[in-house]
């Protein structure tokens, strides 16, 4: 795992790896909130920066703090709540000193403590042994591979709007629906990079 | 508590309020453990204990909790109850400890639980919680042994790792790759929400009817 460059693990996150289309994480925000693009991109960007900078301190917690201890069996309970307390002092910070982008990205924040790509980032970078730059770029690409994933699952649905649905797959049945199509896409890139 | 109200409590949590096609929750890790059938069985019996467990304490502590720190100490019991699993599994069962993965750990951010301890237990008595949290768990482990079962005859050939199909049968190798799980799903939450969408206007009728009635009388 030592060897593989930064920069692979970022694109191979991105593309061949995506946290939606491979690894079937996050989606329950992908489902509910993906109806309009700029809400997505919005979310998307939430999500990319908390998963960064959550992983960075996973990581620091993790090793200077649970490995000299032999309390690796913690890290559940301590990454999630590195988590939670990082994303409730953003949400004071950004509320107090940047109203306007309170307003914008405010309403989402709450919503990515729930969000199961900033834990399962912190998780597969301890399991796959990750040197820092790794889990940087690993979190990052994470971020924004979902990023990608939901704003052209709402550029998706903004086109079917009006169309007519049977009655029970309107909503997220239609959505895994498309999702599965954009995942067939996705297993296209598969053979570019590849990580483990 | 009476019976009739455990069987809906059971009836609403497998069928009618079903977390993956009525709510559409539990998603994220439903999927990824779907390519055989004993992982999604074993991750169904995980969650079925979490959630059971987690919503338990929640209600016995809940008259105890201070509302505004109530999510970080649902939070930190559900990891708690995760943290037992992840260690059952690796001291009982490593190879299946190591085919789940990370995905062990992932049951913490499982909406099913979060939902469940913060719309039902925090306002229901202990029994009725615990209950609850069986039925959410066994209508989660419904689909998912759906979606397992599927991918597996048709990926592999097998069930359970089990041989059912002969030897004339080539395997489907799209049914291996995650695409096939979204439309699996997908087809399964419109099975599912066009079965319950009727039996819901049903229950609707009946209950218009009644009330006509009551404002006849």
């Amino acid at each position: 795992m030592m060897d593989i460059n930064p920069t692979t693990i970022f694109l191979a996150a991105i593309f061949t790896n995506n946290m939606i289309f491979s690894y079937f994480l996050g989606m329950c925000s992908f489902i509910s909130v993906s109806n309009e693009i700029p809400t997505s991109l919005g979310l998307g960007q939430a999500v990319t920066f908390v998963t960064t900078a959550t992983a960075i301190i996973n990581y620091i917690i993790y090793k200077y703090v649970l490995l000299p201890l032999h309390l690796e069996y913690l890290r559940f309970v301590v990454f999630i709540i590195t988590i939670a307390a990082f994303v409730q002092l953003i949400e004071m910070v950004v509320e107090r000193y940047f109203p306007s982008l309170y307003y914008s990205l405010g309403i989402f924040l709450p919503l990515i403590t729930v969000n199961c790509i900033v834990f399962a980032v912190s998780l597969f970078m301890v399991i796959r042994n990750y040197t820092f730059l790794q889990s940087v770029a690993y979190a990052a690409g994470s971020g924004l591979g979902w990023t990608l994933a939901i704003v052209a699952m709402a550029g998706a649905k903004q086109r079917i709007k009006n169309n007519k649905l049977p009655k029970g797959l309107e909503g997220p049945g239609i959505t895994l629906i498309i999702t599965g199509l954009m995942a067939l896409a996705f297993v296209g890139f598969s053979g570019i990079v590849q990580i483990q | 508590m009476s019976k009739d109200s455990t069987k809906k409590i059971m009836l609403n949590g497998i069928w009618y309020d079903n977390p993956v096609f009525r709510q559409v929750i539990g998603i994220c890790s439903s999927l990824a453990v779907t390519n055989l059938m004993l992982n999604s069985l074993i991750m169904g019996l995980s969650l079925i204990f979490t959630t059971a467990f987690s919503e338990l304490t929640v209600s016995i502590i809940r008259k105890f909790t201070p509302k505004h720190i109530r999510m970080i100490v649902q939070v930190l019991i559900i990891s708690i109850y995760v943290i037992i699993v992840d260690i059952f599994l690796k001291a009982y069962y490593p190879e299946m400890s190591k085919a789940l993965g990370p995905y062990v750990g992932l049951i913490i951010t499982n909406c099913i639980l979060m939902g469940r301890c913060e719309g039902f237990a925090q306002n229901n008595p202990p029994v009725k919680a615990f209950i609850d949290g069986i039925a959410s768990g066994l209508g989660y482990t419904m689909i998912l042994l759906m979606v397992s079962f599927i991918r597996e005859l048709f990926g592999f050939g097998t069930l359970f790792g089990v041989k059912v199909l002969g030897s004339w049968w080539t395997n489907w190798t799209i049914m291996v790759m995650p695409p096939s799980a979204f439309f699996i799903l997908g087809t399964i939450v419109w099975w599912g929400r066009s079965k319950t969408e009727k039996s819901e206007k049903e229950v609707k009728e009946v209950k218009e009817v009644k009330e006509g009635r009551k404002a006849l009388s």
